[in-house]
This record gives C-alpha cells, structure tokens and sequence, in this order.
C-alpha cells in the first residue's frame, strides 16, 4: 500500500507537539525525583523513562498506521483474550506472591488491567455503534455493556488494584452518558450506586477501607496512612508560585514524599516548578482534552466519535484522579498520571490510546473521498 | 461493509452539542484542580512553606548490636561498646567556615583534615555525614557543652564491637570492618548497607549473617538546627544471634602461652564429635586494632610482616606432615596387605634403591622389626619398604581417606586444603611421569606431602575414635536474642575410613607406645595412658648427615610436630601442634602438647593447681581482669 500524501498532510502535528512537550517535561521531572533516591547508585530510572517513551512513540506510530476501522474487527477477539489474561494474573499471582498485577516477561512486566482500558473503549464504541437507539438507552439496553464493563473490573478489583476498576467503572460511566441514557435509568442507576456503597465496602480489603477512611481524615493518622498525603500536600503548596527550583524540592529530595517517581511525581513538580509549573503542565493537558474532543466532534463516523470520546475520557480521568489524589482531593488510589508518573505499562498503554487519537485525525478527511476503500482495506 | 451502514446514519451536527457539554464540563473540572492547587500553592502557600522548612522528619537507622561471642562455658570473648561518633548535616549549617574553626579547636585537630571531611559531606545532601569515628569522653562532652556554637553537628551513638580479651583466639574469632564495594555488590549482603562494619575474617566472617542482625528505624523531628526535638516513631533493630563457639578460652589461653615466642600452631579437638576446644596461631594479634581503623601504614606493617601475624596457620599453614605421616602410611600397608601387624622388615640405617640412597633417622638402623616397633621407634627404613611396597597411589587414597589433600570445612574463611601426591597429580603439575623414587619420601611424609594443623589434628581424632572422621566445629549453639530459642549445631560424621579395627588398634597401639617408651616420652603424663606421634619435618633436603639445629639459619630449620590424643581407652582430646622451624617434634612439640593435654584434664576436673596460672595468663589479655579470674573458676559448661 502506498501511502496517501493526504495521510501526512492531514497528520495531527499539533497533538504530536502537545504528547512530546509532556513526555520531556516528565522525563525532566523523573531526574529531579530519583536524584537523591537513585542518585549514586547508577540505576537511571529517568534514562529508562526516556526508552519507554521511544518505544511509546513506536506503538503510537504503529496504532495510527492503518486504518482504525480495523479495531472493529478484532476488538471482541482482543477484549476475551485480555479477559484471559486478567484471570492468569489473578491465578499465576495469588500463587507466586500471594497478589501481583503483572506478567513478567522478562524485559517487560506487562499489566492486563493496563491494556484492558483501551481495549474496553474499543468495545464499548462499537458496541453502542451496532446498537444505536436514538432516543436513549433504557435500563434493559445497558445490561450486556454493563456486562462488559463488570466482567473485567471484578477481576481486577480482586487483583487487588481499586484504582484501575474504579477507572475502568468511571470510564464506561462517562461513555454510556454520552451515548445517551434516559433520565429515568439515570436516577435509578445513582440511587441503586448509593446503595450498593455499603456493599461494596463489606468486600474490601482492610488496606482498601483505610485509603477511603484516611482520605476522609488525613489529620487522624498523620504518621500512618495519611502521612504520604500530608506530605504530598506540603510539597504541592510549599511550591507556591514559582516553585523551589529544579532538584531543590526539599520535601522530595529528602525523600518524604512516597512514590515520588510513580504516583506522586506531579506533587515533585508542583514543588520544585511551583503553581507556574503546575498550571503549565495542566493546560498542556486540558489542550489535549479539548483537542481530542474536538477530533471526536470532527470525525465524520459513529465509531470515530466513540473511540475518540473514550480514549479522552480515559486520558481525562487519569488527569483528574492522579491530580486530585496528590493535591488530597481524592483518595490515593494509586492511578499514574500520563506520561509524567514513571512505568512502561502506563506510558505504552497512553501512547496507543494517543495513537488512536491521531489516527481517527488523520483519516476524517479521506473517508468519503473516491477510492478510500482501497487506501484504507 | 460495516461501516459505510454506519455513516449513513450518523450525524455530526447532533454529536457537536453532545461533545460541546463534556468539552465544557472537562474544562470546568480540570479548572476547578487548577483553582484548587491555586488554594493550596497560593492562599495557604506560606503556611506549608513553613510546614516544609519545619518539616524536619528524618528517618535514622539503628544499627543493631552484633550478636555476642561466648566461649563453650559462656565467658565472653566479643561484645559491643557505644562509639560516639561526630556527624554534620550540612544543610542546617549557617556558616560552614564558622564550624571548621569551630570545631578544629574543640578537637584539637587541623582544620584542613576536618574541611576536607566536610567537603565530602556534599555528596549526602541532606543527611548527617560522619565527620569523626569514636571521640574520646572529654572530646564528648566539650562538644555537647558548645552544642550551640556548633548548629549542624550531632552525635550519633552507635555500637562498636570489643574484643574483651585482646588477642585471644584472635584468628578463630577473626575482626570486622567496614563493607567493601565489591561486598556490597556481591549480593551476600542484603542486610547491609554501606559504612557498616562486617566480618572480615575467621568467625566473624562466615558467621556473618547470624551475628549481623536486622536494622530498626526511627523517625524524629528535628528543628532547624538540626537537633532531635522528638521522636515520631521507633522501630526497635533486631539484635544479632549470640554464638556460643566450642572452644574453652582458658585451654585457648593455654595453647597460645605455649607457643608463645615461636611460629606454629595448635589444634585440640574433642575427638567424640569433632568440636573445635582450641585453635592457637602463633604471632597473634589484637583484635581491638581493627575496630579502631588501621592507618594504612600499620596496615602494611601487618601483612608484610615475615612472620605473618594475620595467618592463622592452625588452617591456613600448610606443611610437610613428617612422620607424623607414618600413621597413614600404616593403615595403607595393613589394608592393602602389604604388611601384617608381624610382619618383620629389617633396617640398616639406610635403603638404597636406583641411584638413590635413603637415610634413616638413626645412622645404625633399627635391625630386623615388626610394625609395632616402627611406629614406636618411628622407623624411616621400614615406611621406606612398605611404601614401595604400596605405591604412591595407594598412600594417596588412604591419606585422602583420613582427610589430606582437602578442606576440612569447618567454618572458617580461607582454609587450605594442602596436598597429597599422586601419578595423576605429578603428570599435571609438572608435566612428568612419576619416579619410583619420590615414594620413598611421601611415605614418611615428607617431599611432596603438605598438611595444615587441623588436618593432622583430624587424622590423630580419627586413631582416638577408632576411624570416624568428623567435620570440625568451632560453634556448638546459637541463641537469637530475645526469646528466639537455641540452636544447637549437631556432629556431623563426614565418614568411617576404610579400615578394619583390627588394623586401626594396631595402630593406635604402636601410638601409645611411642609415648610410653618411644620417640615421644617427652609427652608422658603420671597417671594418664597418652598415645602420639612425633613428626620432623624437613624443610629443606641436607647432604648426607643431619646438621645440629643451632648450626642452620632459622630459615632451613625443620618443623617440630607432635600429635596426641588422651586418655588412651576412652579419648576425649586429641591435639595436633606445629611449630616452625623448631627442630625435633619430641622434644620440643612433646612437651606442648603435653601441657595442653594436662590443662584440658586439669580444667575438666575443676582442679585448683591452674587457678593461679590461669590469673597469670589472664594478665597478658587485659589490664582488667575484673571477676573474670572468678568466672574462670567457676566456668561450667552452657554447651553440652
């Protein structure tokens, strides 16, 4: 196949400019972070950083090379096939480690729960494409998506990693209010939620219970479970406005801060870049947001829509909950923020959902213009 | 195809509004984050700039006390004193020049070396770097009486190993140092980290892990000074295990007397089970110089010394084992039944075979004896002809048999496992094929035969036990500390060699004998039935007729041995002892041995005779003998 010159023409060089600027502003970070952790042990977690995001940007190269309508066809395949994964983790890691997340593949600790948000969005559009109701869904039509979404998040949940089933839950929340329900399922569905907290506190973990409970009332457990929240919050608001300056963070360089490469890398940022730096990095963000919305909008297919709609709803709640979580508006749910928190599975499962992005960007124009079946099958 | 059914009822103008109210909704809650960290960084901006300045929470580790080292009757031999050690947070000094004037008049030391120390402080920001190991009292309290002219300083205490009695089994019990990077990075050490001190050699060493312990932590608050105001959380270290070691320091502190003045060494060893009662090497060392730091020059000193103080020669020597060799080469000769206990060979004072002419001891030779009569008389003539008679292959396998030519593994660093020849060995070694000759010589142990003390102390336990090798302990229990219960370390059998007890008590009979009436009297006891055997080991070979010793320089002097066992019908020590280049092994090695076995009986009947010696003995170890005189006399056994 040749390529389209329209293709390149076409290509979203804004998008690319906005991933790449936060990608370094990351990289720049985890320096800052591990540089007194790491620093004279010679293990370069920044360096390592720098090689997930080239590979990132591979996947991302790879994900947009070809036409995205082919995600139709093997988003049911992909999804029971990581659906399969989900259970080997939980099997293979209640009997290795008693829990564990990931596979090893030697080179790479590949976490399904990573895969499965972007695969969910895959099948949740084309799902709500095949099953269009124009005048909203009732709660009869959304039992087999709920079933979709559920299947996989109680398998994650008993990983146990709240935090990317609560994402994954969010996720589909914010897709079916696109897709449009009746008010009436609306309000049935949040009563029933509301009732159902109970529940669902009844199943948790001991651990689990005191994140929710410590993120009600840091203040009780200052040197337990709320002190990595306090912290965080010392090292965010004592950047002020224009930050304590690069690897001068002296809540993160002296090492309070817990997680402060992974989960909690923004609160390094916002400490040593200050308000300036935060409100930077944020509008970068929300730049992403807004423009992806806006690929959404411009795509001239139903499943163009959807996917695009829920890989920014994906990016948007990542943003949101690892932000709020840091700033101590949320509860620490260990939920990283894109591109900026370090680990490969978090930056290759962000590249693909951007490659997604650009790919529907790249191919609205070309869609109802003479010979796109060829170009694009 | 799918999608184009798709297209034609898709409309973007109804998804423009749609998209629009989440576009908008985004934007609203990403800004509400944004007027959130405007609050945080902002309004309540100063109030947790301060927190952050204030926020002085450390976490210090506590370094846990290394597990105790107790001889067999629980008389310390290693414990820990606290060291104060002085320590600057650079970061919570003002005015860094200030605190090396300071300081440099305070401890009375040029203010170039402390800089220099402090300049190195900048690699650790915001940790305390150790500026001074283990200041004296009065350099102590001067520095917390000027705590204030000297913000940034702390001292930190941490515990420092003692070896109460200088010296004393100072290469078993081995000293500490601080971790290499090459250790580090070995991954034997996870517990560590670097700046800890570890065993560098003996038990120390091997015991590493036991005695180490698990670091605790503790978390304070700090003011801006960098002085403690409070503790926030402490998480207690686990102290390491204290090893009871099989040896009995007064019968140690005999050995060492004994050999006090001359290079050698001395194993004694209970032959029931193979524990380890005494292990001497002489020159020692003091222990107490390595914990303080060695300059590199009394580092040099130590090891260039000729008479290597550091080796402990009970495993690390190797020597000729001399006719103390004789034991092996008869049980070969009985198995393989080259000889009976009856059989008579004759010896002329010489044998001759090729060219070569080889000399017995005595010039007039023995005449016409049986095997009883070599061993007591220690014939070269007659181990000559059963040699021959074996070939060196079977002296090789038997020797092996009784634990030559391989470590022993007991658990001390760096064992040697000497050597034992064979046609293989010498067509490897030197490329040749082996001459009927150098038989002659390793039968009698000597030429290619090398041994270390423990080895020979292994082979004469054998005799005593009537053929059971054991591998030699040198810790009979460790106790985890706070309740963690005891852990005995069993016997452990390593094999019964292959001789039949008939040809084993031959043997041993002929050893009793050599003490009774033979080449070994010097080593007789009133009272008490000894068996041994004497040993001169030639260092070099001499012209025709053996020199006085008086008339060689020290260097070519041969190496006395004696190794004994007693009492003869129920042994319960058997001693192996070497002294270099100390001449004839009955007369000067008998009498050692001797007196480590009279100690040992002495020492087991709580006898009053070695009360005043061992008060004396004290004296070399300590200048303050405190009540261990009264511990002395009053030790009883923890480990059986």
């Amino acid at each position: 196949m040749l390529i389209d010159r329209r293709l390149i023409n076409n290509f979203d060089w804004l998008l690319l400019m906005v991933v790449l600027i936060i990608a370094s502003i990351g990289v720049l970070n985890l320096y800052s972070a591990t540089f007194s952790t790491f620093g004279g042990t010679g293990q370069k977690i920044y360096v390592k950083q720098i090689y997930w995001v080239i590979m990132g940007l591979c996947c991302m190269i790879a994900s947009l090379s070809f036409d995205y309508h082919k995600f139709q066809s093997y988003a049911y395949p992909a999804y029971f096939i990581n659906l399969f994964f989900l259970v080997v983790v939980l099997v293979i890691g209640r009997a290795i480690s008693g829990s564990q997340r990931w596979i090893n593949l030697g080179f790479f600790s590949y976490q399904p729960s990573e895969s499965m948000k972007v695969i969910l969005i895959m099948v949740l559009a084309k799902y709500f494409c095949l099953n269009e109701i124009k005048d909203g869904y009732s709660l009869r039509d959304l039992i087999t998506p709920a079933f979709l979404v559920l299947m996989p998040a109680v398998l994650i949940l008993k990983e146990p990693d709240l935090g990317s089933a609560f994402i994954l839950v969010l996720l589909s929340g914010i897709m079916f209010l696109y897709v449009r329900i009746k008010w009436k399922t609306i309000a049935l569905i949040s009563i029933s939620g509301i009732a159902a907290a109970p529940v669902a506190w009844h199943f948790m973990k001991d651990y689990q219970r005191n994140r929710i409970l410590t993120f009600m009332s840091p203040d009780n457990d200052p040197l337990g479970a709320g002190y990595h929240i306090i912290q965080s919050k010392i090292a965010v608001g004592s950047g002020q406005f224009w930050g304590k300056g690069f690897l001068k963070g002296t809540q993160s360089q002296l090492k309070f801060l817990p997680e402060q490469h992974t989960d909690f890398a923004f609160s390094v940022l916002a400490e040593e870049w200050g308000l300036m730096g935060s409100l930077v990095l944020i509008l970068l963000f929300l730049i992403l947001v807004l423009w992806g919305l806006n690929i959404a909008q411009r795509s001239r297919d139903q499943y163009g829509n959807m996917l695009a709609f829920g890989v920014v709803s994906y990016l948007f709640l990542e943003i949101v909950i690892n932000v709020g979580m840091v700033t101590g508006v949320l509860p620490v749910v260990g939920i990283p923020l894109p591109l900026i928190s370090y680990g490969g599975s978090s930056v290759i499962s962000t590249m693909i959902s951007l490659g997604i992005l650009m790919n529907i960007s790249m191919r609205r124009f070309i869609f109802h213009s003479a010979g796109s079946e060829q170009e694009t099958s | 195809m799918k999608h184009s059914d798709l297209l034609d009822t898709y409309d973007p103008e109804e998804h423009r509004l749609r998209i629009s109210i989440f576009a908008i909704s985004m934007a609203v809650v990403v800004l509400l984050l944004l007027v959130h960290l405007w609050y945080l960084q902002i309004i309540k901006g100063q109030e947790y700039k301060h927190l952050s300045e204030n926020n002085r929470v450390r976490f210090l580790d506590v370094l846990p006390a290394r597990g105790l080292i107790l001889d067999r009757n629980g008389i310390l031999l290693a414990d820990n004193r606290p060291s104060y050690n002085l320590a600057v947070t650079l970061e919570d000094v003002p005015d860094p020049d200030a605190l090396v004037a300071n300081l440099s008049k305070i401890l009375d030391t040029p203010a170039t070396l402390l800089e220099e120390r402090i300049n190195k402080a900048r690699n650790v920001p915001f940790k305390s770097y150790r500026i001074k190991s283990d200041i004296q009292w009065d350099e102590l309290a001067k520095i917390e009486t000027n705590k204030l002219i000297l913000p940034g300083v702390s001292i930190e205490i941490e515990p420092r190993r003692n070896y109460v009695l200088k010296s004393a089994a100072s290469h078993m019990i081995g000293y500490l140092g601080e971790i290499t990077l090459p250790q580090l990075k070995s991954g034997r050490y996870t517990i560590n980290k670097p700046g800890d001190q570890v065993g560098k050699s003996g038990i120390e060493k091997e015991w590493q892990v036991s005695l180490n312990g698990q670091r605790g932590q503790r978390q304070i608050e700090v003011d801006a000074a960098g002085r403690e105001l409070k503790e926030l959380s402490h998480q207690d270290p686990t102290p390491g295990s204290n090893l009871y070691l099989t040896i009995d320091i007064r019968l140690q502190m005999v050995a060492e007397e004994a050999l006090r003045g001359n290079a050698g060494a001395i194993v004694a060893m209970d032959p029931r089970n193979g524990s380890i009662l005494a292990m001497a090497s002489s020159p020692a060392f003091d222990q107490n110089v390595f914990v303080r730091g060695l300059t590199s020059g009394e580092w040099k000193d130590l090891v260039n010394r000729s008479d290597h103080p550091l080796e402990n020669r009970a495993i690390q020597g190797q020597y000729p084992p001399g006719s103390t060799f004789k034991i092996i080469t008869a049980i070969a000769g009985l198995e393989k039944g080259v000889i009976t206990p009856d059989t008579r060979l004759s010896c002329s004072g010489s044998y001759a075979l090729g060219n070569g002419v080889y000399r017995c001891w005595r010039k007039g030779g023995h005449g016409s004896i049986n095997l009883h009569r070599a061993i007591v008389d220690s014939c070269d003539v007659y181990f000559y002809k059963v040699g021959q008679k074996l070939g060196v292959d079977n002296i090789a396998t038997y020797a092996r048999d009784l634990g030559l030519g391989q470590v022993t593994g007991i658990n001390l660093a760096n064992e040697k496992p000497g050597l034992v020849p064979d046609r293989e060995w010498k067509l490897r070694r030197f490329k040749e094929s082996w001459q009927k000759g150098e038989t002659l010589p390793v039968a009698i142990g000597q030429g290619f035969d090398l041994a270390t003390p423990l080895q020979m102390a292994q082979v004469i336990s054998a005799m005593a036990n009537k053929g059971i090798i054991y591998k030699p302990t040198v810790v009979a229990q460790i106790e985890k500390v706070g309740g963690g219960g005891v852990t005995k370390v069993a016997p452990e059998v390593l094999r019964h060699i292959d001789a039949s007890p008939r040809h084993i008590e031959a043997v041993r009979n002929g050893l009793l004998w050599v003490v009774e009436g033979g080449t070994g009297t010097r080593a007789k006891i009133p009272g008490i039935k000894v068996a041994g055997k004497t040993g001169t080991a030639q260092v070099i070979k001499i012209g025709k007729t053996r020199l006085k010793l008086q008339q060689l320089p020290y260097k070519y002097r041969d190496h006395a041995w004696f190794v004994a066992f007693a009492p003869y019908d129920s042994p319960e020590i058997a001693v192996s002892v070497l002294m270099e280049h100390a001449g004839h092994g009955g007369s000067t090695a008998g009498p050692i041995a001797k007196r480590v076995i009279e100690a040992f009986l002495a020492l087991k009947n709580n006898s009053k005779e070695w009360d005043q010696t061992l008060q004396t003995l004290l004296k070399n170890y300590t200048e303050d003998p405190g009540d261990l005189a009264n511990q002395f006399r009053e030790a009883r056994s923890h480990v059986d």
